[in-house]
């Protein structure tokens, strides 16, 4: 019986009955979780990862048929009432979920939500206890001052910190068995490094096995001992952290792994793109789901979906071409060859002019409160002093985490309009100087590309309509917009004859090519990317990134790119500024910075990236930050990086004194410039 | 134009080509799909179109005009001559409560969609610019909101005496739209942040053309709702109004003055209040009916599927 | 958190106060004081009745701008409403009637107000269920059914049930019968002129608040946290009603405000057909008797009412959810 496996999933199968239709979210897997073990389970949005965690916690809605079995140390949980299951719940199974913002109870206290289930598993625990037993666990999942935070609401707490709580009350009975599903997704990097590690500690200190559900390859490679690759509701790919890793056998893994940017590798190679999308789930076709999209797939892959095939002793794969790749007849690059880049010939050619001059751009908000009597109770620095310059044919890549400025930053360009402080430059025109129908006019040399490709698409309106929008402000006549939107839909890589079709017709990366072709409908010079692949599955993104290096040397764009995350920037861009609080850090070019980061903030943020190869993440070094961001209406005296530094940390007091009082200016060092005082003393190591 | 030449078609970017891809339902044909799946949506309808028809023809199933007086029936209940009965001055009940529920529905149906125009316009106005114009409006609005409609409509009754009834429709909106407007005021104010109207704003595209085309279609079916439970509002306002004296003045007949006349009796003679009643309650009930139906095919809380 | 609820309460009293002063103004040009005069027999001189209508402050020839101060600087300066065309006074008989309509209108939504709350959750735990659909069709009925209908059909019912029962247990005229002794017969006979009414008010609440209790209730359900809660160890049951109700009643305390508007018109209607002499009663009459400060005292007791229920609804907020309490 102790050699059993904890948990059993057996031919487990979820469908969804809609009106006509069933959706077969998760189709016949099985697996197993070993005491102790960290499993990975990796997969896109759709594939069923969450769905069949769900089943084993017994919280799927009620409309769901499940069938097959899950044991639980020999027990079947599909056989449990919820009465039984939630004698279970929470005690021996415990779960994290993804959006720790909505997954607590707004009005109750977070002590409360921790000793609820403390109570309800041990009737002989008093009040008081579990008081104090809560206080504890928040102290362990690293809150500061517990004793205080124990009393507070959930909104009094920020994203990471309310998935500490969740993590609490996750480990708070000692289970065998912790479901952490995408925990890390909603939050920025460095907290998702901070919530990896107490992850860990959790995993540590009860001595669970632990079942991570993510789409981020990256996230598993440091942390799981097992992964389990998810695509259309089957399990296509299992196996230990290194085979999968180093030696992916199902075409979808290596997919997969070709086309994520690596923050090591980034930036030398083109990425892989891996196009089209998932298959619908209520309308399977016969045959191997990834069939569509697998560049090796051959006849009989149209008829029959493989099981899983073993390839060593813990390494199974679903592909019936497997064993070719396991034998080395086919090569990751035999399968999903490199793109070429575009010949210089193809190139357009590029003098260099400014095409965007920022200089010392500020933009406060006012707090206020009330509705008929405003009072002030604040200022909110948004942006605070922000200078950087775009030349033609150049990407720079404005980087930083949530609350950092950098959307207020490219919002104050967009307006065209004289900024509250400092002045903006386009093609060498002070846009503060501008009429309004000068104004217009400029409006054609800039454009934007919005992160969310749903979003950034009006439902209502047909393809043709909404490239041809900015044409209409600009009186161009029908049949002349008719002919551009065709042509501006094969720039970027769809069929002209899909004007007619709505938005939702479309996947997310066709919907994203569809947002670029209406950026470049009034063909301008320079394209601000809000984030525009960060919404996008990861297999998606890889095709948008190349298409838009192509469309940069092709049309001789410039790119002010907005990203978070470090390793896509370090892909696209030839300069990098990183921002913290309203203002720039560190920025130069893209290769110095990575190679050599001066300022803190900036070595944390690189170091708190995961990287999707199990070698390098395990030697990796972490400079873990403190805390929060600070509250952007704090007063922050001398450098506002202070409070979270870890260079400050371990400098000597007296040098402390000057980051307390002094604000750090951007200066020149080597080929790139930093705000710090002590780049010369920093001795923090990165990777 | 010559700067973008046409790249090369990314053959692996069109192969799922949506066109062999299961056909997917646009939103108003997923609407109209869920629509006309649900039963109570045709029966609405279906009573709805019925009532209106025999608002129109009913008159002719009987020899009865609604002011003919049968002295030598009167105040007796229904009878083959008489359907619905007769009143104190023997006027045939059938009579009277087709042409009132002519003139109700009249009312109901113009002054409903009318109020609902009049929030359209108020509230994505007002959310849309924001800053003092918004200000200015949704205090005016809660101003509104202080005293019930439903008094400043009797406050102003007196005004209305000597107008004809289609006043009436014009009063009835003017004080019914401030709630939709609200709400109407509250979804531009989260669409103007959605990155689609940005993106317009930034292209440079004029308010009215973004209201226009942005922002009404997309709270379209919100005010298609609000439109259908107008009318019920409408008809219940005008009822109310003209039950107490303060709307339809005699000699002119709706269902709110007819109910008046039948409920001094209602509890010894109930046919002069209960059969008028019936039908202004059916009509509203259907008219509810598709309501519902719409509101739950526009948003369907059903038990949707996490991943 | 007491300084915002007290910055609500007065921006609620400035809007009341404005609304009111409207309100008169408009009372003002709808009304027509002189007609009441016109029409005796034998008609009274022009100069008695403008003595009459300058006594009472009503007189059309004043300038609406003069009467308006006159009339709001009285009641804010004394504390005086003015005289009805009686001569009696407005504030006395407001203070007497809104006792009796305060009786109906309290019991009424409270009753409403529970019974809704309850069959919405009840309805949007058992979604699609047949108890789901008695309920949601129920209240679409009663909110399709216009009060004064309603009024008027349980009053049919009761006289049914009367007579079957061979004596009047249910009342339905006034709000008690003059001349009992007895305190137990007084309070007996008080319900049974209450029931009625009141029945018919909270039918009306109850269907209303019900519908909103429900989408509430489902918005909720869903939630996140109701999951977290089964997580860690709640039965479904148990993780809805601790977690999922008491955060659906947040929304609730808005509609409260939203709706009483419509419960005090609806009340109104109720105490006519009754024939209960409250405010509602008092209200239509002036206006049928072209009686401005009786009419202008009406639409402040009505102002007063929302601008309490307003303020009450922020408190129940602020209790009900910690995020505004800041």
């Amino acid at each position: 019986m102790t050699s059993a496996p904890l948990l059993e999933v057996r031919n487990l199968s979820v469908d969804f009955p809609q009106s006509g239709s069933t959706v077969h979210a998760v189709r016949d897997i099985s697996y197993e979780v070993n005491r102790g073990e960290f499993l990975g389970i990796v997969g896109e949005s759709g594939s069923g990862k969450s769905v069949s965690s769900m089943a084993v916690m017994g919280l799927l809605p009620a409309s769901a048929q499940v069938s097959g079995d899950i044991l639980f140390r020999g027990e079947s949980l599909l056989a449990m009432n919820d009465r039984k299951l939630s004698q279970l719940r929470g005690n021996e199974i415990s779960m994290i979920f993804q959006d720790p913002l909505s997954a607590l109870t707004p009005v109750y206290t977070v002590g409360n939500q921790i000793t609820e289930g403390l109570l309800l598993h041990d009737s002989a625990l008093s009040k008081q206890a579990a008081a104090a037993r809560a206080v504890e666990l928040l102290r362990i999942v690293g809150i500061p001052a517990p004793e205080r935070r124990v009393k507070a609401f959930p909104h009094e707490f920020s994203g990471g910190m309310r998935q500490r709580v969740m993590i609490a009350i996750a480990i708070a009975n000692d289970p065998n068995l912790i479901i952490a599903d995408e925990p890390t997704t909603a939050l920025d990097v460095t907290i998702q490094a901070q919530i990896l590690e107490v992850l860990q500690k959790a995993k540590e200190i009860t001595g669970a096995a632990v079942v991570l559900i993510t789409h981020d390859l990256g996230v598993v490679a440091g942390n799981a001992d097992r992964i389990a690759v998810m695509y259309a509701g089957k399990l296509v790919e299992t196996g230990s952290v290194d085979d999968v890793f180093n030696r992916p056998h199902m075409p979808y893994t290596l997919g997969l792994l070709r086309s994520v940017p690596n923050l090591i590798t980034a930036g030398k190679t083109r990425l892989v793109p891996l196009e089209g999308r998932p298959p619908s789930l209520d309308a399977l076709p016969p045959g191997c789901p990834f069939e569509p999209r697998c560049p090796i797939s051959i006849a009989e892959c149209r008829t029959v979906e493989p099981p899983l095939l073993s390839i060593g002793s813990v390494h199974e794969a679903a592909c019936i071409r497997a064993p070719e790749i396991a034998a080395g007849k086919l090569s990751a690059a035999d399968v999903f060859p490199r793109p070429e880049p575009i010949p210089p010939s193809d190139q357009a050619k590029v003098e260099g002019r400014t095409v965007l001059e920022v200089t010392d751009v500020k933009r406060y908000f006012d707090l206020t409160r009330g509705a008929v009597f405003k009072r002030q109770i604040g200022t909110v620095k948004a942006v605070d002093g922000v200078s950087f310059t775009i030349h033609e044919g150049e990407v720079l890549g404005l980087v930083g985490e949530s609350g950092c400025g950098k959307s207020t930053t490219i919002l104050e360009i967009l307006e065209l309009t004289s900024p509250q402080h400092g002045s903006i430059e386009i093609d060498g025109v002070d846009v503060s100087t501008l009429s309004k129908d000068q104004r217009l006019a400029k409006r054609k040399d800039i454009q934007v590309v919005f992160q969310d490709p749903m979003a950034a698409l009006d439902p209502r309106l047909t393809i043709e309509d909404i490239v041809a929008e900015p044409l209409t402000v600009h009186n161009v006549a029908k049949p002349e917009q008719r002919r551009r939107v065709g042509e501006l839909l094969e720039t970027v890589g769809l069929d002209a004859s899909m004007g007619a079709r709505y938005p939702h017709e479309f996947s997310g990366g066709q919907r994203q090519r569809i947002g670029i072709a209406r950026a470049l409908a009034t063909e301008p010079k320079l394209l601000i990317l809000d984030e525009p692949v960060s919404a996008l599955d990861v297999s998606i993104q890889a095709g948008v990134i190349n298409l838009l290096e192509d469309l940069k040397e092709r049309l001789g764009l410039s790119y002010l790119f907005v990203a978070h995350d470090l390793a896509v920037v370090r892909q696209m861009a030839d300069k990098v500024a990183v921002m913290y609080l309203g203002r720039i850090v560190e920025a130069g070019p893209v290769d110095d910075v990575f190679a050599r980061p001066h300022h803190p903030y900036t070595q944390a943020l690189m170091s708190a990236v995961p990287i999707p190869d199990p070698a390098a993440e395990r030697s990796r070094k972490r400079i873990l930050l403190d805390g929060d961001l600070p509250s952007p209406t704090d007063e922050i005296s001398g450098c506002r990086f202070h409070s979270r530094c870890p260079l400050f940390k371990v400098l000597d007091p007296s040098l402390q004194q000057r980051c307390l009082t002094e604000d750090p200016q951007l200066r020149v060092i080597d080929t790139s410039s930093a705000a710090c005082h002590y780049v010369e003393r920093n001795t923090l190591q990165v990777m | 134009m010559a700067v973008i030449e046409p790249m090369e078609v990314d053959t692996t970017a069109t192969l799922v080509d949506p066109a062999k891809a299961p056909k997917r339902a646009s939103r108003g044909r997923l609407i109209w799909l869920r629509l006309k799946s649900t039963p109570r949506f045709w029966i609405g309808v279906t009573v709805v179109v019925l009532m209106m028809l025999w608002a129109i023809i009913g008159l002719w199933f009987t020899h009865w005009n609604p002011t003919d007086q049968d002295l030598i029936n009167s105040r007796t209940g229904p009878s083959s001559s008489h359907f619905f009965g007769t009143d104190d001055i023997g006027q045939d009940i059938y009579a009277e409560t087709v042409v009132g529920l002519r003139k109700s529905l009249a009312i109901g149906l113009i002054a409903g969609p009318l109020s609902t125009l009049i929030s359209a316009f108020v509230g994505s106005f007002a959310g849309y610019v924001g800053g003092k114009a918004d200000s200015v409006i949704s205090w005016f609005i809660n101003l509104l909101l202080v005293v019930p409609a439903f008094f400043l409509l009797v406050l102003i009754s007196p005004l209305l005496k000597d107008k004809a009834w289609i006043a009436l429709i014009f009063f009835i909106a003017a004080f019914t739209w401030m709630v939709m407007a609200q709400v109407i005021r509250a979804q531009t104010k989260s669409l103007r942040d959605r990155d689609f109207v940005k993106a317009a704003r930034f292209m440079g595209v004029d308010t009215f053309t973004i209201l226009r085309r942005h922002i009404i279609p997309n709270v379209a079916s919100l005010l298609i709702i609000d439109a259908t439970l107008g009318v019920v509002y409408a008809i219940i306002a005008e009822t109310s109004l003209s039950y107490f004296g303060f709307g339809i003045q005699p000699p002119q007949v709706s269902l709110g003055t007819l109910l008046a006349d039948g409920s001094s009796a209602a509890t010894t003679r109930p046919w002069a209040f209960v059969f008028p009643a019936g039908a202004l309650i059916l009509f509203l009930f259907a008219v509810s009916l598709i309501g519902d139906a719409l509101r739950d095919a526009v948003d369907p809380t059903s038990g949707a599927t996490r991943d | 958190m007491i300084v915002y609820l007290v910055r609500r309460f007065i921006n609620y009293a400035i809007l009341s106060m404005l609304a009111t002063v409207l309100a008169y103004v408009m009372a003002c040009l709808a009304l027509d004081p002189k007609a009441r005069y016109l029409g005796r027999n034998p008609r009274p001189s022009d100069a008695s009745i403008n003595h009459i209508l300058d006594r009472l402050g009503t007189n059309p020839n004043t300038p609406i701008l003069s009467r308006t101060t006159h009339w709001f600087s009285q009641i804010i300066f004394h504390g005086n409403f003015g005289l009805e065309y009686n001569s009696n006074s407005v504030a006395h008989d407001m203070f007497v009637r809104s006792g009796v309509s305060l009786q109906l209108l309290l019991l009424g939504s409270i009753l409403g107000a529970f019974f809704g709350v309850a069959l919405g959750v009840w309805g949007a735990v058992r979604q699609y269920k047949a108890s789901d659909q008695v309920v949601t069709y129920s209240s679409y009925l009663v909110l399709s059914t216009p009060v004064f209908v309603l009024g008027v059909l349980l009053m049919i019912v009761a006289t049914r049930f009367n007579n079957a029962v061979g004596h009047q247990v249910i009342q339905f005229t006034g709000q008690y019968t003059p001349g009992l002794s007895g305190r137990w017969n007084i309070i007996q006979d008080r319900v049974s002129h209450l029931f009625l009414p009141t029945l018919a008010l909270s039918m009306f609440g109850a269907a209303e608040y019900s519908r909103y209790q429900r989408n509430a209730m489902l918005d909720v359900l869903s939630a996140d946290y109701i999951r977290t809660a089964r997580s860690k160890g709640r039965t479904r049951g148990a993780a809805m009603v601790r977690h999922g109700v008491r955060v659906a009643l947040i929304p609730m305390s808005t509609y409260f405000a939203y709706s009483f508007g419509t419960l005090i018109a609806g009340s109104t209607f109720l105490e006519k057909i009754f024939s209960w002499h409250g405010m509602g009663e008092y209200a239509l009459d002036a206006i049928v008797k072209n009686d401005i400060n009786a009419t202008a005292g009406s639409i402040f007791y009505v102002s007063v009412l929302v601008l309490i229920s307003s303020t009450l609804a922020e408190v129940l907020y602020a209790a009900l959810d910690p995020r505004v309490r800041i």
